[in-house]
């Protein structure tokens, strides 16, 4: 079901497929092979793509995902939150549901979620960071995935904050599974939960300076030696990405 | 210092305190005055009855333990981080070592994560799924006998530890005869697996399924009705539904607790909605109820496999997609396992396409489109979700794995408050946490 | 630590060399330090098909004040060196170190940010154990080559020039970089 099929249909009706969100760009690329060090002898050193992640999707979604996105505009505009304004975009791509949610209306949003008897998105399975460094002004995400044992449903918010004010309001007084996940996440991303119990780091010394898993942080790998070679840490090889 | 039970004494080496012994009354007067008699205990990072390098911080009024935290990520290995840095077949490498009793399950879940990217979920040949779920089930026998062994070792029941040990050896001899490694196999790879079973496997799966059906009632009888191993086991580590729900538990854990929750079953992968296997349930909350919950899925597990074995029907194993799958087949040369020679030779000699491409897709790997995709399969411990993302490249852009484990690690907390000390370990065993998992 | 450190060297002292090299070597009491993958082996080992209580080594010690072998089954990350050269110092003499498995003995495949690279950063190593993780009969093979080097250590002054030649020939090694081997 992803958002393609949908644009096909309409564009068989005769009405033109609406232009959709080309979604957020997230690197460019140059070159032919991906390497970033070392001469491009191919001839294609010249070439520049920009990479951007699936954009906004129109409706209809498909399957239940309409339902669900009924539900959850309706719950919200029954709160008087104009789902507008909590819901900056929603994506289907590869099958998933994914809700972009304002940061400020998070914990509404998973609170109308989890109560809804409509949505019932009962378990939350934690947080995950990702850390979009081309992904201007918004580049930490914190991606929650929500499932519902009642209906048997899956879906995604995704929630982001720029680098420089990296606060994102915390999810354990909705999901208190979140506890460990948000340390976890604060712990390799720097971004802060706000309103978390014990914000502190959970897997790295409480003494470590920096954020281990951002982007502009280095694996931190050493050259190994041997025999006569030495051979550089995974991260400063040749590669082709 | 100087009280009548310590009377100094100055001697040329300085002052000395010869202690001699106290009235009790005395001893139980000020221990009353001092109304602070907590304890705080460290058990771990490193202690004989602790899954791997768990801290547990409890602390102790007399024998009953009034508050409890876990200290984890002794064993944080920077996986994810990894990850990042090498090409997406390459990934299996390092997945497979993160909840190192499950490797089947960590490589399942990240290789359909990168399926669902590349929207080749239907694609993955029959032959392919049908092994996946053989060895996620084998697997799961494993690692819940591994938990069974280890939980009783920790009560200090060792028989049933050589038990577990010995009929682990049993699964593990299958995973070496099939993928060549006992662990950390990096068997199954995005599109499919890295070979096909081996001449004899089928018999020898045959035999084991044969062995277990008379191997398991053993633990029945050895601890499901002994009054001690009971006696240690119920009530022990309670944990409700309401509790399993808001902290996110699942697993074994969760249908403990009358649940029957299990994607095999709800969000059905690897086409696990055409196998007849029942979810065991228990209602008792407790370590015990767990116990029952996981001698019961290994025998369903069995009948699996035995599905699993009727249902091989000869065909590939790995996607068409020559853009995708491995360009060689892997075979046994005199310095171990390696691409097979006769690929060797085509691609040295007879054709140079053959030669770049195999080069590109082995140096380089393959591209998958941008975007995010999660999955999640039901391993032996719980939900275990993977999201992957990807920014178009021949590396995976950012990989979170959801850790069963660590997730139900939290529970520790509520399920020891309250008790007393020596069923803190009895709880934890009942977590089945693998530090591998949950620090990554 | 005791008499034997201060016996004469010649035929007395090689001869409670011998006795005591025997006595130890039979009755090692390894720390449990489990650390990841290759704990699983260890405890595989200890258990009944690989059997190590045929070598008088079954008894794994919790406390390390009880244990005289410490074997590293496992990555050992930044978190973790404090704590394990703690158990270390804790453990009496004489002492010795398993690293098993690659990520004890060089980082293995983790080289980043969280593990470190080779567990004889932080102690003493013995044997080194290759393998990700080695089969448990890997394991019995490094424990019997290490009941050889404690069949063989010395005491008293001969322990003193032991360590002499041991120091001297470390400072003769030639570092990796400069070795001609596979790759140059």
């Amino acid at each position: 079901m992803s958002g393609n099929d949908h644009h096909d249909e309409q564009r068989d009706n005769g009405v033109p497929a609406p232009r959709a969100d080309t979604g957020e760009v997230i690197g460019v690329r140059k070159g032919m092979f991906g390497a970033n060090n070392g001469g491009d002898t191919s001839g294609y050193g010249g070439l520049v793509r920009t990479v951007t992640l699936p954009g906004a999707t129109s409706r209809p979604y498909g399957g239940w995902f309409d339902e669900v996105a009924d539900e959850l505009e309706g719950a919200l505009e029954e709160q008087d939150l104009l789902p507008a304004n909590a819901i900056e975009k929603t994506v289907v791509d590869r099958g998933e549901l994914t809700f972009h949610i304002a940061r400020e209306h998070l914990v509404r949003v998973a609170q109308t979620l989890r109560d809804d008897p409509a949505l019932r998105f009962e378990l939350c399975t934690g947080v995950s960071g990702v850390h979009f460094l081309g992904d201007k002004g918004r580049e930490l995400h914190a991606v929650y995935h929500l499932r519902s044992l009642t209906h048997g449903r899956l879906i995604r918010l995704e929630v982001s904050a720029p680098d420089s004010d990296p606060h994102i309001p915390s999810l354990v007084a909705v999901y208190p599974t979140n506890d460990w996940h948000e340390r976890e996440t604060y712990d390799f991303f720097g971004l802060v939960f706000d309103g978390h119990p014990a914000l502190t780091r959970i897997m790295m010394p409480d003494d470590w300076q920096g954020f281990p898993q951002r982007k502009d942080y280095p694996l931190g790998g050493i050259a190994v030696e041997y025999k006569g070679a030495q051979i550089p840490a995974p991260d400063q090889r040749r590669s082709y990405s | 210092m100087s009280t009548p039970h310590a009377t100094p004494r100055a001697t040329t080496e300085g002052t000395v305190y010869t202690v001699t012994g106290g009235d009790w009354d005395e001893v139980v007067e000020s221990a009353v005055k001092s109304d602070d008699e907590r304890i705080i205990v460290n058990m771990g990072p490193q202690h004989p009855s602790t899954h791997g390098v768990l801290r547990l911080i409890l602390e102790i009024d007399g024998e009953t333990v009034t508050e409890a935290r876990c200290g984890i990520g002794y064993l944080h290995t920077g996986i994810e981080k990894n990850l990042e840095f090498r090409n997406w077949t390459q990934g299996t490498t390092f997945v497979t070592r993160m909840d190192y009793l499950t490797p089947f399950f960590n490589e399942a879940a990240y290789c359909l994560g990168v399926e669902k990217l590349l929207g080749i979920e239907d694609q993955i040949p029959d032959r392919a799924s049908v092994l996946r779920v053989l060895l996620m089930e084998l697997n799961r026998i494993s690692s819940h006998l591994v938990c069974i062994a280890t939980g009783g070792m920790e009560l200090g029941a060792t028989t049933i530890m050589i038990y577990g040990f010995r009929d682990r050896e049993l699964v593990l001899d299958l995973f070496e005869l099939i993928t060549g490694l006992r662990m950390n196999h990096a068997f199954i790879r995005p599109g499919g697996l890295a070979q096909d079973l081996p001449p004899g496997a089928i018999d020898q799966l045959r035999e084991f399924v044969k062995t277990m059906k008379k191997n398991l009632p053993e633990y029945d009888k050895l601890a499901t009705g002994n009054p001690i191993f009971k006696a240690r086991m119920q009530d022990v580590g309670y944990l409700d539904l309401t509790g399993c729900m808001a902290l996110g538990v699942t697993g074994p854990m969760l249908r403990s607790a009358g649940l029957p929750h299990d994607l095999r079953k709800t969000d059905p992968y690897c086409g696990y909605e055409n196998y007849e296997f029942d979810v065991p349930t228990a209602d008792s909350c407790d370590a015990y109820g767990r116990f029952l919950v996981r001698l019961e899925e290994m025998r369903q597990s069995l009948r699996i496999v035995e599905q699993c074995i009727d249902r091989l029907a000869p065909g590939p194993v790995m996607v068409a997609d020559k853009k995708i799958a491995w360009p060689a087949q892997l075979a046994l040369g005199p310095d171990g396992l390696g691409n097979s020679l006769d690929h060797i030779k085509k691609i040295m000699g007879t054709s140079m396409e053959a030669l770049i491409h195999h080069f590109k897709l082995v140096t380089e790997g393959f591209r998958v489109p941008a975007g995010q995709a999660y999955t999640a399969v039901e391993s032996p411990k719980g939900e275990l979700g993977v999201h992957v993302v990807s920014d178009g490249g021949t590396r995976p852009y950012r990989v979170h794995f959801r850790d069963p484990s660590f997730t139900n690690l939290q529970a520790m907390a509520a399920m020891c408050e309250g008790g007393q000390v020596a069923d803190v370990i009895v709880a934890v065993a009942s977590i089945d946490p693998v530090m591998g998992g949950v620090d990554r | 630590m005791g008499l034997e450190e201060k016996l004469p060297s010649g035929f007395v002292l090689t001869t409670v060399e011998q006795a005591a090299g025997w006595v130890r070597k039979s009755s090692v009491f390894p720390a449990t330090f489990g650390l990841a993958c290759c704990a699983i082996e260890m405890m595989t080992t200890g258990a009944g098909r690989y059997d190590l209580a045929r070598f008088g080594m079954e008894v794994f010690r919790g406390s390390p004040r009880q244990a005289d072998l410490m074997i590293v089954a496992g990555r050992v990350s930044q978190k973790m060196a404090p704590v394990l050269r703690q158990v270390y110092d804790q453990m009496p003499n004489p002492k010795w170190v398993i690293s098993m498995g690659v990520c004890a003995s060089s980082g293995g495949m983790f080289n980043n940010y969280a593990i470190v690279q080779g567990v004889d950063h932080i102690v003493p190593v013995d044997i080194y154990l290759p393998g990700c993780p080695p089969r448990p009969e890997m394991l019995m093979d490094a424990i019997l080559k290490l009941h050889q080097k404690i069949q063989g250590s010395k005491l008293g002054v001969n322990a003193e020039e032991a360590a002499r030649e041991a120091e001297d020939a470390a400072l003769k090694a030639l570092p990796l970089i400069e070795m001609k081997g596979l790759l140059r």
